[in-house]
């Protein structure tokens, strides 16, 4: 009975000890995920925009069914009408007697649709020529990245803003428009991460044993792409959110009675005399949004690059 | 040098000319024309209208002579304002615009090199944090947010400037807040660039050698560190034109400046085809002879960059 006991024990221990000597493999991702949780910045950061994403899809269900306001739906005896708890109209109405929270967190499912829609497009349209680009090599590269120069000394918001004049505010142009024009910095990055990622030994040596392209590509190529894609992606989305609120702040964005923070904004402005809330509250949606998404993309670009450790 | 200029004066041209086309072609193949309106024309009045507007001829005629055109400097009328062509607009409304711009860009230049450098030099303090978290809020506010929060400060609370307008010449007090709402994302960014490069260039041996030779800490950055840290902010300023430029469409929307930023908006607003693209093909032109400036300076000022 002892004897079983202690090899009982003994037993435990020993398997103790093995997990504990087991060395834990500390991947790139590993690694840089604990560096990003120790950035409060960027944590903090990541739960606002978690609190704000949850906020911008429910809320506007939540409120509809407490208090039965919709986004275009106009409250007459209520215009204009400060914040209050007392009338439900938390961030206050609009000139015509919309809820302003309502429409605020409906705005904002425009805004971050079109950020995470338009990185897609651009991200796709960058990964593709950079990675050809940089693949190639040689002389297709020189001309790929010469047109890319070209291109970065044109004024695209211009453009778009002649696109939205001619052919009307459509939001899926939109979201293709902003998406065909920021695909250039993400073109240029993949392009020289590719083109430094084929010359390395690694790469080399695993042609070597035998590991067949498309598995170099899988395996090693695209995992150390994506750090860096990631980081972009994150800077990305910003970008592209200030250049639709830059276009809906002109008029020239989503149309009534869809909104966005940008045309919002715009409202806002127009009435700020009489009622500042209609700038303020809208304002620091889209600020807080972009302070966050700028704050993950440093932390993630300080937490994987180990250089700067 | 100079057939380096050369080249890219040349390489500049098929930039310009795509620009002008895909501005040209676009007009033509959006759908409704400048002269819709509520109630139908008689065809003869279209038939004039159009022919008056040289719209009546075959599409590669009309590109043909809109190019030519363009070369005397000739942008054709604008459909709004019955009696002006584009290029009085222009003239009109940039000259308040750059007044507008070049007063930002210094502004920004300014402030962004100092509190870069005032963070570098006090990497990791307090200091250097706060200075850093500014800027990022100064990146994260778009200018059309903060420039009514900067009027409902000053001008409706306070009661310190005027909320827009420029008076007739552009007095101090009419560009205090549209210079200042234009400039701090630029100051913002300059300083997280300055910031970065000067961080660098503190840590590297010509900067020990200098320390080591007894020079002061004031003589080390300003005579040694300054130069090779302001390289990347100079050629920061090709894409700081382009965003003070984009920027004073809004903040002249906003503050009231009649400048070409506005005429613009209008133009698109209203749909006068000619004005848009008279002025796309403007500060397509301004930006990209900027972009090949900046260029030049930075060869002047890296000596590593040789124009073969």
């Amino acid at each position: 009975m002892s004897t079983q006991l202690m090899d009982e024990q003994a037993r435990k221990l020993l398997e103790l000890a093995a997990q504990q000597t087991e060395v834990k493999g500390r991947s790139l991702w590993s690694d840089a995920w604990s560096r990003l949780l120790r950035n409060k910045a960027a944590m903090t950061s990541i739960i606002i925009l978690a609190l704000m994403t949850f906020a911008v899809i429910f809320g506007p269900l939540i409120i509809k069914a407490i208090y039965g306001f919709t986004f275009d739906y106009a409250d007459w005896n209520q215009i204009s009408a400060a914040p209050s708890i007392a009338s439900g109209h938390l961030f206050g109405t609009d000139a015509i007697g919309r809820d302003l929270f309502v429409r605020t967190l409906y705005g904002g499912r425009i805004s971050l649709l079109v950020g995470v829609v338009a990185t897609l497009v651009s991200l796709a349209i960058g990964i593709t020529y950079g990675a050809t680009s940089g693949f190639l090599g040689g002389r297709a590269d020189n001309l790929m990245m010469r047109i890319v120069d070209i291109l970065y000394t044109v004024p695209f918001i211009f453009l778009v803003i002649l696109l939205m004049v001619f052919f009307g505010r459509n939001i899926v142009l939109i979201f293709v428009a902003i998406g065909a024009i920021s695909w250039l910095d993400m073109a240029r990055i993949v392009r020289g991460q590719t083109l430094s990622l084929k010359g390395k030994e690694f790469i080399e040596a695993s042609r070597a044993i035998g590991v067949s392209t498309p598995a170099i590509i899988r395996r090693h190529i695209i995992p150390n792409l994506l750090g860096i894609v990631v980081v972009y992606i994150t800077l990305t989305i910003p970008r592209v959110i200030l250049v639709e609120s830059f276009l809906s702040f002109l008029g020239l964005g989503v149309q009534e009675p869809a909104t966005s923070w940008g045309a919002l904004v715009n409202e806002g402005a127009q009435e700020m005399e009489s009622a500042p809330w209609m700038l303020i509250f809208p304002g620091v949606f889209l600020a807080l949004t972009l302070f966050c998404f700028n704050f993950i993309g440093d932390g993630l670009r300080d937490a994987l690059d180990p250089k700067d450790r | 040098m100079l057939v380096y200029s050369f080249k890219r004066l040349l390489s500049a041209l098929p930039t310009l000319f795509i620009m002008i086309a895909v501005a040209f072609f676009m007009i033509r193949v959006a759908p409704g024309g400048p002269f819709d309106t509520e109630k139908n024309l008689p065809p003869e009045i279209e038939a004039n209208l159009m022919k008056a507007y040289n719209l009546d001829k075959p599409t590669h005629e009309q590109f043909w002579d809109y190019l030519t055109n363009l070369a005397k400097g000739d942008f054709g009328p604008s459909f709004q304002y019955k009696d002006y062509t584009v290029t009085e607009l222009i003239k009109t409304g940039f000259p308040v615009s750059i007044k507008l711009g070049l007063s930002a860009m210094i502004l920004a230049l300014f402030f962004g090199v100092l509190a870069g450098t005032i963070a570098a030099v006090k990497q990791n303090t307090h200091t250097d944090h706060a200075t850093m978290f500014f800027a990022m809020t100064g990146i994260s506010i778009p200018n059309f947010v903060m420039a009514p929060i900067l009027i409902l400060i000053f001008a409706v609370f306070l009661k310190w400037l005027p909320a827009g307008g420029w008076g007739p010449v552009g007095s101090l007090k009419h560009m205090v807040l549209p210079v200042i709402a234009l400039a701090l994302p630029q100051i913002a960014y300059i300083s997280r660039l300055t910031r970065g490069s000067m961080v660098e260039v503190l840590r590297s041996n010509f900067i020990r050698t200098a320390r080591a030779k007894g020079l002061s800490e004031k003589e080390v950055i300003f005579k040694h560190a300054l130069k090779p840290a302001l390289l990347p902010v100079v050629s920061y300023l090709g894409p700081a034109t382009a965003a003070i430029l984009t920027g004073s469409v809004v903040i002249e929307q906003i503050f009231g400046v009649p400048g070409l930023g506005r005429y613009f908006v209008q133009g698109a607003l209203n749909r006068d085809y000619t004005l848009v693209v008279g002025v796309i093909v403007f500060y397509g032109a301004l930006i990209i002879l900027f972009n090949f400036l900046v260029d030049l300076i930075y060869g002047l000022l890296d000596p590593k960059v040789r124009y073969a």
